[in-house]
C-alpha cells in the first residue's frame, strides 16, 4: 500500500447519466515517470481531472501516501502536492515570470507588504535549481510556449509538488525543446518525484517512462513495464475491440473526382496536402485532436486564407478566398464545433436552416417567408429533425438534433461536397445511427463527402478511403478494405520523417 | 515546429512604447502644452496649473478605482450616480448639522459610497450579472433615488458652512487640500496594487480568471472588492464635489462615468483587463484635463471638448491594439 505516493482504487465518474469510467484503477510510485495512454475519449482527461479534484468520483477512493483522501477543488489538490499541467497553459499573461511563479503566495513582510526582492531571490533560485534559464522580468505573454511549461513546472515546485502531471506536454515543442523538458523530467524523477505523463506520442513513451497504464472506453486494460512491451503491443491494447456494424455505409461506385487537393500548405498548421475526392464517396481523414484537419477543412472552404497550393473543384481549378465562393462552387462545410459554428441558438429552426440561402428567399432585400418556410420544412423533414414545430429554437433541441439542423442547413444549399467535421461528436446513438444512413443515402446520390472524424470505428465503417494526418502532415492512406485500427493508429502516431525538422 | 515559437523574444520599439505607455502619453502630453502655450501664453502659468489640478483631482481619484475595476475585465457606470446621490445625502447632513466636523463628513460620505459600490459588488460577484449590465442599471437606480430623495430640489452655497467649503479650496500646505487628498489618494492606491497580495491579485484575476481560481485566489471576492473600492472613491469623490462646486443638485456629475473610463483607457488600462498603471492614469486624466482647460484658452468652443475626449479614446485604444498585434505576432 505505501509502495505508492497516489493510489486511485475502482474510480467511476458519470456525466449527465453517462458514464466514462467504469471502475478504473491507477496506482504512482514516488520515483517513476507514468504513461497514460489511449484514444481520444478513453477517459484519460477525466481520471486526471479527479485526482486533481476538478472532478468528484461518483465512486471509488483515492489514497495519498496510503491515506484516503477526498479533494472537492483544485486548490485543496494543489496543497496536498498533486500539480497538473494542462495543454491550455494556466499563467498570467500580464504578469511578469517571478510573480507567475508565486501569485497568490507572494512572500510578504510584516504589514501585508510584498516583498518584492524576496520574491525575486527565490524565484531566482528556484530556476536555478530546476535547471532553467528565464529572464525573471519578463511578462508571460512574451514566453514561447516551452518557456511557459517551463514557468509552470517552477510553479509546481514552488509548493513542493511531489506529484506532477503532464498532458500531452510536447504536443506544442520543437524537439530541442522536448529534449530539455525530458532532461528536466527525469532530473525531477531522479530527486524522487512521480509523474504522470500522457502522449500521443509513443516513441516519447518508450524514452521516458517507467510504466504505462493503458485506457480503453473508460476502463482499465492493462499497466506494464515498459520494458517489457513493444509499440504494436500498446496499439493493440489501446485499440482492442471489434467493430460494430452500426454503420450501414452502400457500397457505390466512385464518380469522377469531386475535389483534387495538391500540395496545400499553411505556415505552421498543415504543410503538403494532397489528396482526390470522388462523387459517391466518403473519404474519411483520420488522425488527433490537433493534428491539423480541421485547419485543412477551413482552408479549403475558404476560412483560413493565405495557402499555398491548388485546389480543383470538378476538374476547374478554384481560387477560394471566402466562404461565399466555396458555398457558390458546391461546397459545404458542417464544423465540428456546432454551438460555437454551427448553429445561432437563439434563432429558430427555420431561420437556421435558410442562413446560407438568404438571397434564394428575398426579392429585393424581403425575405420572402413562404418561401424560406417551405424549403426549411422540407429540409427538416429530410433531416428527420425532432422538434415540436419549425418555429421551435435551436438551443432547445438536443444535441442530435441540433446536429441534423445543421446538416439540414448545409444540405438545403444543395452542395456537390460535403465537408463533416466530427459529424457526430456528443451525440445519443439513435441520432448518430440517423446520420450515418443519411451520410451513407447522400453518398450513394453522388455527393462527395470529406469527413473528419476522431472515432476510429466511425472512419472505418463509413469511409470508402482513409487519410490520416499526423502534426499538419499525411501520414497515411488506406483503401477500405486494407484499413484497419492498428494500421490508422500507427500512421497517426509515428514520427514524422526528418524532413521539417528545424 | 519552429512557428509557434516565432513570437517570443521579440524587441525593438513595440515593445518599448507597451512597456512604457507612461512615456507615450509624457510625450504627448508635452507636445501640447508647447503648442497650446505658442497660441495662449497664459497656459504656462501658476495660477492656470493650479486651476487644472484643482480640476483633475475628483477625475483622478475616481479613475483610479475605475482602473482597479478594469483591470479585473469590469467596468463601472454607476460611480456618477453614486457620487450625485452621496453629494446630496451629506450636503443635507452637513446643512442640518453644520457643527459637523469637516472629517466626519468625509468619512460619511465614503461610508455611503462604500455601501453603494458593494451593491454593485454583490449583484456582480455573487450574482453573476455582467459588469455593464449590472452597473447600468444601478445608474439608473442611484440617479433616480437622488430625485426621491431630494424630491427635485438641489442644496445651495448658502446653506453650506465654511469650513466644509474648505475643505477643497484652503491651501494650509501651499496646494488646495482637494489637490493634496488626490495625490494622498494615489499614492495609497500605487501602494495597494502594487504592494499588496490583494492588490496583485486583482491583477491575476483580470489577466486569467481561470487560472486565478486554480491559485487559490478568492475571485469573487476581489471582484465585490473592487466595485466596493469603486464606490468607496465615489462617496469620497462625492464630498469634495460638493465642497468645491458649494451646492448638491439633482444633475450631479451626471455623465463623469465617461470621464473616468476615458482617463483610464487613456492612460493605459486594457479594458480586456489585466494592465494599468497609477501613473498612467493619472497621466490620462492630467491629459484630460489640459484639454478642458486649453479649449477655453485657444478659444476653441467647449462643445468641442466632448468629441476631442472621444478622439482620444479611439487613438488610446487603436494604438493599443497596434501594438498589441505587433507584439504577439
Amino acid at each position: 500500500m505505501s509502495d505508492y505516493i497516489l493510489q486511485l482504487t475502482h474510480i467511476s465518474k458519470s456525466f449527465a447519466g453517462v458514464e466514462v469510467l467504469h471502475g478504473v484503477s491507477f496506482a504512482l510510485r514516488p520515483g517513476e515517470v507514468h504513461a497514460l495512454l489511449g484514444e481520444n475519449g478513453a477517459g484519460k482527461s477525466t481520471l486526471v481531472k479527479v485526482m486533481t479534484g476538478v472532478h468528484q468520483p461518483d465512486g471509488g477512493e483515492i489514497y495519498l501516501n496510503g491515506k484516503p483522501v477526498r479533494f472537492s477543488d483544485p486548490r485543496e489538490s494543489r496543497q496536498a502536492g498533486i500539480a497538473a499541467i494542462y495543454q491550455e497553459l494556466s499563467l498570467f499573461p500580464d504578469l511578469d515570470v517571478a510573480e507567475n511563479i508565486f501569485v497568490g503566495r507572494q512572500p510578504t513582510m510584516t504589514g501585508g507588504r510584498i516583498d518584492w526582492p524576496k520574491l525575486y531571490r527565490e524565484a531566482e533560485r528556484l530556476l536555478t535549481s530546476l535547471g532553467m534559464h528565464l529572464d525573471l522580468k519578463k511578462k508571460a505573454r512574451s514566453l514561447s510556449i516551452a518557456q511557459q511549461q517551463m514557468v509552470e513546472i517552477a510553479r509546481a515546485f514552488s509548493i513542493n509538488a511531489r506529484i506532477l502531471i503532464m498532458d500531452e506536454p510536447t504536443s506544442s515543442l520543437t524537439l530541442n525543446e522536448v529534449a530539455d523538458l525530458f532532461r528536466l523530467v527525469r532530473r525531477l524523477r531522479d530527486d524522487g518525484a512521480a509523474i504522470i505523463f500522457i502522449s500521443h506520442r509513443l516513441e516519447e513513451l518508450f524514452e521516458l517512462a517507467d510504466r504505462v497504464t493503458v485506457l480503453r472506453d473508460g476502463t482499465h486494460v492493462d499497466t506494464r513495464l515498459i520494458s517489457e512491451v513493444n509499440r504494436e503491443e500498446l496499439i493493440r491494447l489501446m485499440v482492442g475491440r471489434t467493430i460494430s456494424d452500426l454503420f450501414p455505409k452502400q457500397a457505390v461506385r466512385a464518380g469522377d473526382v469531386a475535389l483534387k487537393v495538391e500540395n496545400l500548405s499553411h505556415r505552421g498548421l498543415f504543410e503538403d496536402i494532397s489528396f482526390e475526392l470522388r462523387h459517391g464517396e466518403i473519404l474519411g481523414l483520420a488522425g488527433l485532436i490537433g493534428a491539423g484537419r480541421t485547419d485543412v477543412a477551413r482552408a479549403i472552404f475558404g476560412v483560413i486564407s493565405p495557402h499555398i497550393g491548388t485546389i480543383w473543384v470538378d476538374d476547374r481549378e478554384v481560387s477560394i478566398t471566402s466562404p461565399q465562393k466555396a458555398i457558390g462552387l458546391g461546397l459545404a462545410y458542417v464544423p465540428e464545433d456546432r454551438q460555437l459554428h454551427g448553429l445561432i441558438p437563439l434563432m429558430n429552426i427555420t431561420s437556421n436552416i435558410s442562413l446560407p440561402m438568404l438571397g434564394e428567399y428575398a426579392r429585393r432585400g424581403w425575405l420572402r417567408n413562404k418561401a424560406e418556410r417551405t424549403a426549411a420544412f422540407g429540409a427538416a423533414r429530410q433531416m428527420e429533425v425532432r422538434a415540436n414545430n419549425i418555429w421551435q429554437k435551436a438551443r432547445e433541441l438536443s444535441g442530435g438534433n441540433q446536429q441534423k439542423v445543421v446538416l439540414a442547413k448545409w444540405l438545403s444549399t444543395k452542395p456537390r461536397i460535403l465537408i463533416l467535421d466530427e459529424p457526430t461528436r456528443g451525440i445519443d446513438v439513435g441520432s448518430k445511427a440517423a446520420i450515418h444512413a443519411l451520410m451513407s443515402k447522400l453518398a450513394s446520390e453522388g455527393l462527395a463527402i470529406l469527413m473528419i472524424s476522431s472515432e476510429l470505428p466511425e472512419v472505418l465503417g463509413m469511409s470508402d478511403r482513409v487519410i490520416v494526418m499526423r502534426e499538419g502532415h499525411l501520414t497515411g492512406h488506406f483503401a477500405r478494405a486494407e484499413a484497419t485500427q492498428e494500421k490508422i493508429i500507427s500512421a497517426a502516431t509515428q514520427v514524422v520523417t526528418a524532413s521539417h525538422v528545424p | 515546429m519552429t512557428v509557434q515559437n516565432s513570437r517570443a523574444y521579440r524587441s525593438g520599439l513595440l515593445w518599448t512604447l507597451a512597456r512604457f505607455r507612461e512615456a507615450g502619453i509624457s510625450v504627448f502630453i508635452l507636445i501640447l502644452a508647447i503648442l497650446i502655450t505658442l497660441r495662449a501664453p497664459a497656459f504656462l502659468t501658476a495660477d492656470n496649473f493650479k486651476d487644472i489640478l484643482l480640476n483633475i483631482s475628483i477625475l483622478s481619484i475616481v479613475a483610479l478605482a475605475q482602473t482597479m475595476v478594469i483591470i479585473t475585465r469590469g467596468i463601472d457606470l454607476s460611480v456618477s450616480s453614486i457620487i450625485g446621490l452621496v453629494a446630496m445625502m451629506v450636503a443635507f447632513v452637513v446643512k442640518q448639522n453644520p457643527d459637523l466636523p469637516v472629517v466626519a463628513a468625509v468619512l460619511l460620505g465614503m461610508a455611503l459610497g462604500a455601501v453603494l459600490g458593494s451593491f454593485n459588488g454583490l449583484i456582480i460577484s455573487y450574482g453573476r450579472v455582467p459588469p455593464i449590465i449590472a452597473t447600468l442599471g444601478t445608474l439608473s437606480v442611484y440617479r433616480g433615488l437622488v430625485f426621491l430623495y431630494s424630491q427635485g430640489t438641489w442644496i445651495n452655497s448658502f446653506e453650506l458652512p465654511q469650513s466644509f467649503k474648505l475643505l477643497s479650496k484652503g491651501t494650509p500646505l501651499g496646494l488646495p487640500n482637494m489637490v493634496i487628498i488626490a495625490i494622498l489618494f494615489a499614492v495609497v492606491v500605487y501602494f495597494f496594487l502594487n504592494h499588496t497580495r490583494t492588490g496583485r491579485d486583482i491583477y491575476a484575476v483580470g489577466s486569467n480568471p481561470e487560472a486565478a481560481q486554480m491559485a487559490g485566489i478568492r475571485q469573487q471576492r476581489i471582484v465585490f472588492l473592487v466595485y466596493l473600492l469603486s464606490g468607496l472613491a465615489s462617496g469620497l469623490a462625492a464630498v469634495l464635489w460638493v465642497s468645491r462646486f458649494e451646492s448638491a443638485q439633482t444633475n450631479t456629475a451626471l455623465g463623469f462615468e465617461l470621464q473616468t473610463v476615458a482617463a483610464s483607457v487613456v492612460g493605459g488600462v486594457n479594458i480586456s483587463g489585466g494592465v494599468g498603471t497609477v501613473p498612467g492614469v493619472l497621466l490620462g486624466a492630467l491629459l484630460l484635463g489640459i484639454i478642458e482647460n486649453s479649449l477655453t484658452l485657444v478659444r476653441i468652443s467647449p462643445f468641442w471638448q466632448l468629441a476631442a475626449q472621444g478622439l482620444l479614446i479611439l487613438i488610446a485604444v487603436v494604438t493599443d491594439n497596434l501594438i498589441l498585434q505587433g507584439v504577439q505576432k
